[in-house]
């Protein structure tokens, strides 16, 4: 993930706690899914960013994951995420975030 | 799995994939809270 | 109706490695571990490498896009030797031509070069008709120790080529940041390259158009021009204008992120569908910040540092005459703020409004022309195949409307769609970079329109949650064809 956004996400959890926290992402590449997720467990795995070291222990869900889908308006399922479901393949840019999310 | 009602929420969108305000007005509806939101841009 | 016409298109782009240290991810990281900049180093390919590339091939116009979807990847592996530094569109000039161009559009006297480094840039450029030996000649040079002292004291920052010093690039003020080396640096390349681009296209059009037949310049921008009151004050198109001789010219820039070079194709148009100018060129300079922006992933798997061109391009738009390729005013798709962030309101906003107001759907169009980007280099450090993603959002639209079959989105990408190609750099990757290839083709007969959608990511300015884009169909036909709706 971007190493800039890591230093705020970083702040942010400082002053809420990461209790409870989840993320939920809505990139297109399996490997972005991945890194994102990693960097949000378990500490940025390129040893570069100012989440490095940090294990936040932070979550990731992608927001087409058929289960988190399925909570979401209906409506609004339709029009924000529809398209995005039928470009993507889901079932593939979702697949690493189970296995980081058991580990 | 994860019920989003109550829960407190990173938003990491993608430019080109589901971008941040689109994931945010989704998890709302779900219940959740956002604490951070994002859109991403790789190029 | 008729509508303004695109006449010529040049594409350029200037090997940097010596550069890409002060590209923005590779200065932050070697600030924080200056081991970083020798692995960058050992990554660094020749200019012979960079000529011999086949997506640099495909931009400067000696292959077509398509091609390279039958080129075995890597990429990086598959050269051909044979290639040549002069394009159909525009020349890849060598890191010691863009050092001379930088000192030649340095009017602030802050580019410090050596004398052979000068020299042999001026052979170079002037036998590609791109300066005049006099214009060069008139040039000042420095001397190493005077260039070194410069360096050490501060006031400068090395300019390498080959891995020696050739050269510095002075700040402009003690105490602004918006004067600082570096940023100079960075807005003097995207002067050079959009001045290589201008010239360039003032070659191709030369026996009917001169650069006093010119009337005003747009040019497509995201660095910030200015100073501590201004930082981006902007206007860089004048002093491009000015680097290109269009002495009858003047200009301004404009600024919409990596839409902004096709924002500035359009308003082109309509200045002169309005009668306000009868010719007005199109300029975009490099992005020196981009260089290297994903070395990381490229070192750590052993490729070359793929970005490690600027490029440029420049776009000449006028009344048209029968058969050329028109900017059809009729078809400007626009992201607006009522249209939102989801991607479906996306798309139908920047492609299925504008041809449905044409009277065409999405099979009528031959090409369409979205983020450009050369996979090869962003799947490494993840980002995936960008011009795939917009591809397949529109396919995916399109089934979801029924006119493509669901199985069909494949088979319409590779019919509609081609593989990217373009450097990283932005304003360039985004959609105009294929105007080179679409003229050839609609010159040759082979293509009756294509669309072309840029993306400009606003949010990253941290002033809105938006994102922008805008589009809109070139098309040679007269807008007299009506195709059949056959998917």
């Amino acid at each position: 993930m971007d190493l800039e956004g890591q230093g705020r996400i970083r702040q942010v959890i400082e002053q809420a706690g990461a209790d409870g926290v989840v993320a939920v992402l809505g990139a297109n590449s399996p490997t972005a899914v991945e890194m994102t997720a990693l960097t949000l467990k378990s500490g940025d795995p390129s040893y570069a960013g100012p989440l490095t070291g940090i294990a936040l222990g932070i979550p990731s869900y992608h927001v087409l994951e058929a289960e988190i889908a399925d909570q979401f308006d209906p409506a609004l399922y339709e029009r924000e995420l529809a398209l995005s479901a039928l470009a993507m393949d889901v079932a593939e840019v979702v697949a690493p975030l189970k296995t980081i999310r058991e580990a | 799995m994860i019920d989003l009602k109550g829960k407190r929420v990173l938003v990491i969108g993608e430019r080109d994939g589901v971008n941040g305000p689109a994931i945010e007005a989704c998890v709302k509806s779900a219940g959740a809270q956002v604490l951070y939101a994002e859109t991403l841009c790789f190029v | 109706m008729t509508f303004p016409a695109i006449t010529a298109v040049a594409n350029v782009l200037a090997h940097a490695p010596g550069l890409v240290r002060y590209g923005s991810k590779p200065l932050r990281d070697i600030a924080h571990a200056p081991v970083t900049l020798e692995a960058i180093g050992a990554r660094l390919r020749s200019y012979d490498d960079a000529v011999a590339y086949g997506p640099n091939q495909a931009f400067i116009g000696n292959l077509e896009p398509e091609a390279l979807a039958s080129l075995p990847r890597p990429w990086f592996e598959a050269l051909d030797r044979s290639a040549s530094s002069t394009g159909a569109f525009g020349d890849l000039i060598s890191e010691g031509e863009l050092l001379g161009l930088l000192k030649l559009c340095d009017r602030a006297r802050l580019v410090h070069l050596d004398a052979a480094t000068l020299a042999d840039a001026g052979a170079r450029l002037a036998k590609r008709g791109i300066v005049t030996p006099a214009e060069m000649d008139a040039l000042t040079t420095a001397d190493a120790p005077a260039i070194d002292a410069l360096c050490r004291s501060g006031e400068a920052i090395p300019l390498f080529l080959d891995g020696r010093v050739a050269g510095a690039m002075g700040r402009g003020h003690e105490e602004d940041e918006a004067l600082t080396a570096n940023v100079l640096l960075e807005n003097l390349a995207g002067k050079a390259t959009g001045v290589l681009a201008l010239r360039r296209l003032l070659r191709m059009v030369e026996d009917r158009v001169g650069p006093g037949d010119i009337d005003f310049v747009l040019a497509g921008s995201e660095e910030a021009v200015g100073d501590r009151y201004q930082r981006g004050g902007g206007n860089l198109a004048k002093a491009i204008a000015e680097g290109a001789g269009l002495a009858s010219a003047t200009g301004f820039d404009v600024k919409a992120f990596c839409a902004s070079t096709l924002y500035a194709v359009f308003n082109a148009a309509a200045l002169v569908q309005a009668g306000v100018f009868s010719r007005v060129a199109v300029v975009a300079g490099g992005s020196l910040a981009k260089l290297g922006m994903k070395y990381r992933a490229h070192v750590a798997k052993s490729m070359p540092v793929l970005e490690d061109v600027l490029a440029g391009i420049a776009i000449l738009v006028e009344r048209p005459r029968p058969g050329d390729p028109m900017i059809r005013l009729d078809t400007v798709g626009l992201h607006t703020v009522a249209t939102g962030s989801a991607q479906q309101a996306i798309v139908e906003a920047l492609v299925i409004e504008p041809l449905a107001r044409a009277g065409y759907r999405l099979g009528d169009v031959d090409r369409y022309a979205t983020e450009m980007h050369n996979p090869e280099v962003t799947e490494p450090s993840g980002s995936g195949d960008v011009p795939r993603g917009n591809y397949r959002l529109i396919a995916a639209l399109g089934a979801m409307r029924g006119e493509i079959p669901r199985d069909g989105i494949n088979d319409f990408i590779a019919r509609h769609g081609m593989p990217g190609y373009a450097p990283t750099q932005g304003h360039i990757a985004s959609a105009v970079c294929y105007l080179a290839h679409a003229l050839r083709a609609m010159r040759a007969g082979t293509m009756r329109r294509a669309l072309f959608m840029a993306k400009g990511s606003l949010f990253l300015g941290r002033m809105t949650e938006a994102s922008d884009g805008v589009s809109f169909l070139v098309d040679c036909t007269g807008g007299l064809e009506r195709a059949p709706h056959t998917p």
